[in-house]
């Protein structure tokens, strides 16, 4: 049984060694999937709107802990960056806002907040895991997509966001 | 019955294990993990039943150190007071004891693998116990598979009290023990390896499977346990002998928890576990729970059932006090049934003036235990001149009350 | 062979497997942003450790079995 074991495992081990060093092809920039959401207050709002303007689009939800923990940090990258043709906006993933909302009250923002509640747009970016940030420069392309959030990450977002301001 | 094969040989198990583990590190592809939130918990526990009653504190601290690190810090104390059927049944004294536990671990989350490592020493007058315990932990598959490897090592030490001075006034009559020197230190090695995996399902549902293997060596008896053995000659009609364990015993048990989510915000648990050794013990334990939030309440239910077959050495009553090599009486390995019922319920508040507190919640549990012995006799009702001789006297059974009190405190 | 060599084969294959199709780039069907439920603390298999590793440690020095079921218990416990 051991022997037996001890074959599958090496298989197993070299197959993903293979896969894990074969690289992916870089991409070419994609234009960014349009989409219109309702907004926090009520109005709807078009990606298309943005044109122009370096967009950040950060993904998350209330019940995911990184995702709450950024979002102040989100709010002083929004503040700090808004004059330059900058913009933020958060994509609330969850079927039912209520969970949102009693966050947002405890945290407030002032960048607009949308409510992909029928995960449509998720679906569209193919959103991998929680929070997903996808960065998208004035031309209206996706330019890159970051997982996840910890501590020091908010440098890397204000990196970005320098780099798509100054083309 | 002798269970064969890889039982006997427990690291045939390991390699394997390892193999895929290692490959796991290779091929991670997902989101980092979380650490577990800061927290500090005080525990009160109280046990009663079967003539003991266990009091018992613990507190818990967590904090997370960095970005990577999150460190765990735990102390307990139990006090046992009272005397079990069993020591009644040797004719030893009421007696009240103190238990020391303290651990130590640390998670240290490395992008997509969380490692941990923990150490923790009990105290007690006739038992040491250290153990160390290492375990990794890989997400992947787009997050919805968790495997983990896990190794514990203890050491052991056991001892014998001997009372030296008593006084037969006191509620506990021995004043002074001290380790007996005909018993000396004993050693007893355990070693633990275990598997897991846990699966989502769907939205709704989650799945976890453990395969836990465990080996003994060293001295595994009970330095207080007897058996009974028919002595007709005698005046009571039966002799006692301490109990004999084989050096040697490796189990291994493999657990199935499976949760689902009620649409109306709940959550139903189904948990079963089949466990086997080579001291010749099957064991089945199902247990149902269920969890209703309410506000800012939670409560919970859960019902357990447990089962077990005698040690293959395990009898009530011997022929002789040399009919096997390996004797025992202890109620822990003769064949029984366990029926359990409990409730909990917990209410989260906000604490007031603290606003480095994120949530707060007090927690009350209670437990009630039933068990039922096939095997086992309750000795003290032998009385031969009363038409109950040794080996007819009534099935032992008991009913244990446990209550715990709890706080947690999130910063 | 035996129930628990049967099941532990299992276990192996449905790892290996996993290991397999990790690096493949199969969309697993429970998106990130369906998980609001699974992250329920409600749905959390070990809520509170230090309550469940204390009845762990009753249910095991009152009986025979051990292991399967996660967290540590310690100690010797009772007489």
């Amino acid at each position: 049984m051991l022997n037996r074991f001890t074959r599958l495992g090496l298989l197993a081990l070299t197959t993903v060694i293979f896969a894990a060093t074969a690289s992916a092809a870089g991409d070419a920039p994609a234009p960014a999937p349009a989409f219109s959401l309702p907004a926090r207050g009520g109005a709807t709002v078009d990606l298309s709107q943005f044109k122009g303007q370096v967009v950040m689009i950060n993904f998350w939800a209330s019940w995911c802990v990184p995702c709450r923990k950024e979002m102040p940090l989100l709010e002083n990258i929004y503040k700090k960056y808004k004059p330059l043709g900058f913009t933020l906006i958060g994509v609330n993933v969850e079927p039912d806002q209520k969970d949102a909302e009693s966050f947002l009250k405890q945290t407030p923002v002032s960048f607009p907040v949308l409510f992909d509640a029928k995960s449509k747009v998720s679906g569209l970016y193919n959103v991998q895991g929680m929070p997903t940030t996808v960065f998208i420069d004035r031309k209206g392309n996706v330019r890159l997509v970051h997982q996840s959030y910890v501590d020091g990450d908010e440098n890397l977002y204000m990196d970005q966001i320098r780099t798509l301001i100054r083309e | 019955m002798q269970l064969k094969g890889w039982h006997a040989h427990p690291g045939r198990l390991l390699a394997p294990a390892i193999l895929l583990a290692i490959s796991a590190l290779y091929c991670a592809p997902s989101r980092t993990d979380v650490l577990p939130e800061d927290e500090v918990d005080a525990l009160g526990t109280h046990y009663s039943g079967g003539g003991q009653d266990i009091n018992g504190i613990s507190l818990l601290v967590r904090k997370k150190v960095g970005d990577h690190v999150s460190l765990t810090y735990n102390h307990l104390e139990d006090i046992v007071s009272g005397a079990s059927i069993d020591v009644r049944t040797s004719g030893a004294s009421p007696y009240r004891e103190k238990r020391n536990q303290d651990g130590l671990s640390g998670e240290f989350l490395y992008g997509k693998t969380t490692y941990s490592i923990g150490a923790t020493h009990s105290y007690e007058p006739d038992y040491r116990s250290n153990t160390a315990n290492f375990g990794i932990s890989q997400s992947m598959f787009g997050d919805l598979t968790t495997v983990s490897m896990t190794y514990r090592r203890t050491w052991n030490d056991v001892y014998k009290m001997l009372c030296v001075v008593h006084n037969d006034d006191l509620n506990y009559p021995c004043v002074e023990k001290i380790h007996d020197p005909a018993f000396g230190e004993k050693d007893m090695d355990e070693r633990s390896y275990g598997v897991g995996l846990t699966q989502i399902l769907t939205r709704n549902s989650i799945i976890s499977a453990n395969l836990e293997v465990i080996t003994d060596q060293g001295w595994l008896s009970n330095p207080y346990r007897e058996i009974m053995y028919a002595n007709p000659g005698g005046g009571s009609g039966f002799g006692l002998a301490p109990e004999v364990d084989p050096s040697t015993r490796t189990s291994n048990a493999i657990g199935v928890d499976y949760k689902y989510y009620l649409f109306w915000k709940a959550a139903l648990d189904v948990q079963y576990r089949f466990f086997t050794d080579t001291w010749g013990i099957r064991a089945h334990t199902a247990q149902l729970g269920y969890t209703q939030p309410w506000h800012n309440w939670t409560f919970d239910g859960t019902v357990r059932f447990y089962t077990q077959t005698h040690a293959d050495f395990y009898s009530d009553l011997f022929a002789s006090a040399t009919q096997q090599n390996f004797e025992s009486r202890n109620r822990e390995l003769s064949a029984f049934n366990s029926y359990t019922i409990g409730a909990g319920a917990a209410y989260e508040f906000k604490m007031p003036y603290a606003t480095w507190i994120n949530k707060s919640t007090a927690n009350f549990r209670f437990d009630h235990l039933i068990f039922d012995y096939h095997d086992f006799r309750d000795a003290l009702l032998i009385d031969s001149a009363a038409g109950v001789p040794v080996g007819t006297e009534p099935l032992y059974s008991v009913q244990i009350n446990v209550m715990q009190l709890f706080l947690s405190v999130y910063y | 062979m035996s129930l628990t060599r049967r099941l532990l084969g299992l276990a192996a294959a449905a790892l290996l497997l996993s290991q397999l199709c990790a690096c493949a780039s199969i969309q697993p069907w429970v998106k990130p942003y369906e998980r609001e439920r699974l992250a329920d603390p409600i749905m959390s298999f070990n809520p509170h450790p230090i309550d469940s590793a204390y009845m762990q440690h009753v249910f095991e020095t009152r009986g025979a079995s051990r292991g399967g079921d996660g967290a540590t218990g310690g100690g010797c416990g009772c007489n």
